[in-house]
């Protein structure tokens, strides 16, 4: 570790006006925005990039992630595209030369039904197939990996048995945001806050540009990294997209000691938990299942969630909550992420990553670089072009997704 | 929480109801005759709107019949339910 940076993350990059022409405007300054001008600049010499971001840098669901980083996926696709990610993430410190706290402390996974237990060791199978680490756990293992969780089989959904992957975990969210920040920016990107995208101009069937509230910017090539709002965005192209935006809640307990060693995700009654370095513990939910932009859900999927916690974790029965919030994620009928080329040249769409995104950070950032340098994809994200839903060809990853959506 | 009004019984809390996504998709009169994209459109093209949204509802743990909701999808604001079949209010924007 070269070094750790403190002080207003404002110090960490220039707050320049956005000019009137780039080579490249990306929407959105999350965590997929700035990786993606990052890696425009790092891998493909091209620096000529305005951000726009209509809030602040990172504050949308870059601020509201649980921070769980995993790549155990089912299929072939996902996992060669979430391995890519967990490699870069192993390095991404020393890359940024910032720390960005990534701590590899396992997740697990866990099964409540003998359903649960026949596709969990499938997908460690087939994990194991990828070159991605898994192991199957069974309730003593759980118990011994986890000991603060409860496996006793007189509770309503028993612990039947988990999967592992050791070198999955968690990261400082918003430090991946500011260390992705100051690089990009170092290497001459503009990062543009409260500029907000109001119009996409096209002539010809080719982008030439955004309308924004700070005045018209021309651009050969436009890149949407906008997450819950992707729809409104391609509307403004006269796009429709498969994308349906949801709240997803999450919350945090008061500080505590430190308890709970690894992050335990569990499909069946519906949590996932860990403890965050400060000491909080972090624990989201699946989402509101109506359509919403409102970055707000309803309470009683919080009750829901606390409930189906208290049950693996009896022992959280006393902390209290410090602090709920909502994101506006993209859900996509396979529960996978759509990047790639759309029908106007020159546009390019990064979306549809649901309730996942944080953990594809750098992956994603990477192959839409690639991807916006080439005007084709990067062959890891050659199956997530927006046609397969015109051909069919679905990446079905509702299971591993492990959110409910 | 949102209170939806179901047109049979009333004003219920959303825990008794089921979501059903967006209104009006018609399911094609003869699905053999679209092509790979009309059929795309069908199945997986939605509208998404930062607004006012005409949505389908059930009241899975009421009457267990499906309806319509005009419902803001930034305020959570319910304009009114509405029968299938029924054409909704139309609210300026």
């Amino acid at each position: 570790m070269a070094s750790v940076v403190s002080g207003h993350p404002a110090a960490l990059w220039r707050n320049p006006h956005p000019r009137r022409t780039y080579d490249v405007v990306i929407v959105g300054a999350g965590g997929h925005g700035l990786a993606t001008a990052y890696y425009l600049a790092r891998n493909h010499g091209i620096s000529n990039i305005a951000v726009l971001e209509r809030g602040w840098l990172a504050g949308g669901n870059m601020a509201r992630n649980t921070a769980i980083i995993r790549s155990n996926y089912l299929w072939d696709e996902s996992a060669a595209l979430y391995e890519h990610a967990l490699k870069l993430w192993e390095g991404l410190s020393e890359e940024l030369d910032y720390d960005i706290q990534f701590s590899q402390r396992g997740v697990l996974n866990l099964a409540h039904s003998l359903q649960d237990v026949r596709d969990s060791v499938r997908r460690v199978e087939a994990n194991r197939l990828q070159g991605v680490d898994a192991e199957w756990l069974d309730p003593a293992q759980v118990k011994e990996f986890c000991p603060v969780i409860n496996v006793s089989e007189e509770v309503r959904y028993p612990v039947l048995g988990a999967t592992l992957q050791r070198r999955a975990g968690i990261a400082r969210h918003d430090h991946v945001a500011w260390a992705y920040a100051r690089a990009a920016d170092a290497l001459g990107v503009d990062l543009i806050q409260n500029c907000e995208v109001t119009g996409i101009t096209e002539r010809g069937g080719r982008v030439t540009g955004v309308e924004t509230d700070r005045g018209p910017i021309s651009a050969g090539r436009v890149a949407l990294a906008a997450a819950g709002h992707s729809s409104v965005l391609a509307g403004m192209a006269g796009l429709r997209l498969p994308i349906q935006s949801h709240p997803l809640q999450a919350l945090v307990s008061e500080l505590l000691e430190p308890i709970h060693p690894c992050v335990v995700m569990s499909n069946a009654v519906h949590v996932y938990v860990s403890q965050a370095h400060k000491g909080e513990l972090v624990m989201g939910a699946g989402v509101d299942q109506y359509n919403s932009y409102g970055q707000r859900g309803g309470f009683h999927v919080i009750q829901q969630q606390m409930a189906a916690a208290l049950e693996l974790f009896p022992a959280f029965a006393r902390a209290r909550v410090l602090r709920t919030w909502g994101g506006v994620v993209d859900v996509s009928p396979d529960a996978s992420p759509i990047v790639g080329l759309t029908p106007v040249d020159g546009l390019y769409l990064n979306c549809g990553w649901g309730t996942g995104g944080f953990k594809a950070t750098p992956g994603a950032g990477w192959v839409y670089a690639h991807t916006i340098a080439n005007d084709r994809p990067h062959p890891l994200n050659e199956p997530y072009s927006l046609e397969r839903f015109t051909t069919g060809a679905l990446i079905d990853e509702h299971g591993a997704a492990a959110v409910a959506h | 929480m949102l209170l939806i009004p179901c047109p049979w019984c009333g004003d219920r809390d959303e825990v008794e109801f089921h979501y059903g996504g967006q209104a009006h998709i018609a399911h094609p009169p003869a699905p053999g005759a679209l092509n790979d994209d009309a059929w795309a459109d069908y199945l997986f093209m939605r509208d998404n709107p930062e607004g006012w949204f005409a949505e389908r509802w059930q009241h899975s743990a009421g009457c267990r019949r499906w309806f319509n909701v005009l419902r803001h999808t930034v305020t959570h604001e319910v304009h009114g339910s509405y029968l299938p079949g029924e054409t909704g209010p139309v609210i300026a924007s």
